[in-house]
């Protein structure tokens, strides 16, 4: 076989590199966001995202335990602990008492307090205060620590997109109403395709050809042109904007690629088995729910998966003919654009909130991928 | 009423009305208009049969009629008219369209769009096709396309996010967190580019959100048309002594010439229509504008129905060659 890549070692060699290189530069921005979501927003500030998965030198401004806390030991006021929190593995490099002079001191070594006293640190962190006279003040000193962090990731930003109560940054509630969107519209739209599509396919009646011919040129009708007119009906018998209206748009808008799919699938299924259920007697509803719809189950899927992925990953029609002004129906991606209008800065919100956006058809996707090439075959090849 | 349960009460009604629907005028047409039975039962079997079809095919045409057919029509009406406030309409003729060519943005847009149709398109499918080759042969080839695919489930909106962190500027004394111009400075750049506000470049950052997505599109249907090339034709060449690009460029390319086509004019139809990406990382300032999101402005902004659907049409216009070509192919096949 002409393996192309197999002739020459060295031409396989670019293959692999070739390959990998595409690989990684079509997955690195979604890494990116992923790794995003996991830091805080001081993190996301002041560093590229790829450097979190490595130890880090940073500056810190901690601060000693408070002089409530210290005891007397032979007569001395002793103030001892870790300056990091529990867990946290630092290695302290230089330290300093001032902000003038943050470097100033080792680990090991013993430092004068401003306010009497002496701190000796180490480079795990530990330190030691003594004073002979008591501490004084409601709290600690302040230490400034050059140190080396190891990366450091947290669900903060995850708890609180998913779980805050204020409206501005939850995504809770557009969570749910984009999935209340996207399930009646992905069932609806294929029952009302698969009956079309098996009369399209099996029955025989004069304009068949012409109304195939139809769906295929509605295929491709852009839904911009769809706006104003469907918005002005569904103002006009009273539905307004609500959820009916987007399940009413999102079957509407649908339906072409369903019957299409559908009905190429169902005329590809062998001819004797329908007319053998025909010479059997059974009825036309019967031969379709018995046969074609459990026969027809991978171009059901394929279209299923495109149906979810379109309205869960829609914005237009759910901003048109459904979201209102009370704010209440918004869904996911919407608010995603509102957060980047208001909170273009805060990537450590949008990034999770993006990312929860994102998660579901993703698990869609790597789950039912095979359908989907299917279906994308199905659809396109000729 | 809790939206999640109105849902589920929606699928319930939605579905139970379907199939009762379905089911009751079968059961209508068969027991009660014309039942295969008495003297004129062969007869009656014949009309049912005739009006069978009819009763599968209404729900969904008259969706499709009324959510798809109808607007195009009202769409055309209402780019020729203008909403007289209070109610009602005005003929104005072409006026729309004469208003609408005298704008500086319309124009901005479709100059913009033609970029778009032409970059998006050839990028996609010359990216997929690479990758397609490539992966063909390769033992981890299936992760490898799996991973360019995986764009395909993110939304418009989910991919601006990505992008935008890509494109991010800090100013020239922090760290860059984003990644172009970490690269940028790291590479030797100076000063730290706000890519998203360059003009003319600009636009080209926001296309390749698009060529991202749709690479794995056009990698997944031309990975099947070149495992569908007879493997004679490849094995005659190396024979003759072609080697690997001739190969690819002489036996194989102009074998999936069909299927290129279709994926491309795909991708066209989807780069029309663009819109999310647009309305979420520029909104069209910075001279980004394309025509669905000035369309989108004029609908909902501007308020103007009239000169929003003369854009409406204007893409109708653009689609309305490749929809000839799609239904002239449709037919050819049925024959």
């Amino acid at each position: 076989m002409s393996d192309i890549a197999g002739t020459k070692p060295a031409l396989r060699w670019v293959v692999h590199a070739s390959v990998l290189f595409l690989v990684v530069l079509w997955v690195v921005p979604t890494l990116g966001l992923l790794i995003s979501s996991f830091r805080t927003a001081d993190q996301i500030a002041t560093s590229g995202w790829w450097r979190s998965l490595f130890p880090s030198e940073q500056n810190l401004t901690l601060r000693s335990a408070a002089p409530e806390t210290q005891v007397l030991e032979n007569g001395i006021y002793v103030i001892e602990g870790n300056l990091f929190d529990e867990g946290t593995k630092a290695t302290i490099s230089k330290w300093g008492i001032s902000s003038r002079a943050i470097d100033a001191f080792a680990p090991g070594e013993t430092a004068e307090l401003r306010k009497g006293g002496t701190i000796t640190l180490d480079a795990a962190g530990n330190y030691r205060m003594e004073n002979p006279d008591e501490f004084t003040g409601s709290r600690g000193s302040r230490v400034f620590v050059t140190a080396e962090l190891p990366p450091e990731f947290t669900l903060d930003n995850y708890h609180k997109v998913l779980l805050a109560e204020d409206s501005t940054d939850s995504m809770g509630r557009a969570f749910f109403n984009t999935l209340t969107v996207t399930i009646p519209a992905t069932i609806i739209p294929i029952l009302v395709a698969a009956f079309a599509a098996y009369a399209l396919a099996w029955m025989d009646f004069p304009g068949r050809a012409l109304i195939i011919a139809a769906v295929v040129g509605l295929l491709v009708v852009p839904l911009q042109l769809a706006l104003i007119p469907l918005l002005k009906f569904h103002l006009n018998i009273g539905i307004g904007k609500g959820y009916l209206g987007v399940w009413m748009a999102h079957t509407g808008f649908g339906l072409p690629l369903a019957i299409y799919l559908l009905r190429n699938y169902m005329a590809g299924l062998p001819r004797d088995l329908i007319e053998n259920a025909r010479v059997d007697g059974a009825t036309e509803f019967q031969i379709f729910t018995k046969l074609i719809l459990p026969l027809s189950f991978p171009a059901l899927a394929s279209f299923a998966i495109f149906q979810f992925l379109w309205t869960w990953n829609d914005l237009l029609v759910a901003k048109v003919f459904l979201i209102d002004a009370s704010g209440q129906t918004t869904v996911m991606t919407n608010r995603i654009v509102e957060l980047l209008g208001t909170r273009g800065g805060n990537w450590e919100i949008l990034a999770t909130a993006a990312f929860v956006s994102i998660i579901v058809p993703l698990i869609v996707f790597f789950a039912m991928q095979k359908y989907l090439v299917r279906g994308l075959l199905a659809g396109s090849v000729k | 009423m809790h939206p999640a349960f109105q849902g589920l009460l929606t699928i319930a009604i939605g579905v139970s009305g379907c199939v009762g629907y379905f089911y009751l005028s079968n059961q209508f047409l068969d027991r009660v208009l014309f039942p295969p039975r008495g003297p004129n039962a062969g007869r009656n079997i014949n009309r049912a049969n005739m009006i069978r079809p009819w009763l599968f095919l209404f729900p969904a045409l008259a969706a499709l009629g009324l959510y798809l057919a109808y607007p195009v029509v009202e769409t055309l009406r209402l780019s020729l008219t203008d909403r007289v406030p209070g109610g009602g309409y005005n003929w104005v003729g072409l006026d729309n369209y004469i208003q609408m060519a005298k704008e500086p943005k319309f124009w901005e847009a479709m100059r913009n769009n033609m970029f778009w149709l032409i970059i998006v398109p050839a990028m996609s499918t010359a990216f997929g096709l690479l990758v397609a080759q490539l992966t063909d042969r390769i033992r981890w080839g299936n992760l490898a396309k799996s991973l360019i695919f995986m764009p395909m489930a993110i939304s418009f909106v989910g991919a601006s996010v990505i992008w935008k962190l890509v494109y991010d500027t800090r100013p020239a004394e922090q760290d860059q967190i984003g990644m172009l111009n970490a690269l940028y400075i790291f590479f030797g750049g100076t000063e730290p580019q706000t890519w998203l506000t360059i003009p003319f470049w600009n636009s080209f950052f926001l296309m390749v959100v698009l060529i991202w997505i749709q690479t794995g599109f056009a990698m997944v249907i031309l990975s099947a048309a070149l495992r569908g090339i007879p493997e004679e034709t490849i094995e005659a060449a190396i024979l003759d002594g072609a080697n690997p690009f001739q190969i690819f460029f002489r036996i194989k390319v102009p074998q999936i010439k069909t299927t290129i086509l279709v994926v491309w004019t795909t991708i066209t139809i989807t780069v029309l229509k663009v819109f999310d990406i647009v309305f979420a990382m520029t909104n069209g300032q910075w001279e980004t504008q394309v025509l669905a999101n000035y369309m989108y402005d004029k609908l909902f902004r501007a308020n103007d129905w009239g000169v929003g659907s003369a854009s409406a049409m204007v893409i109708m216009l653009l689609v309305a060659p490749i929809l000839v070509w799609n239904v002239r192919n449709a037919r050819k096949e049925m024959e």
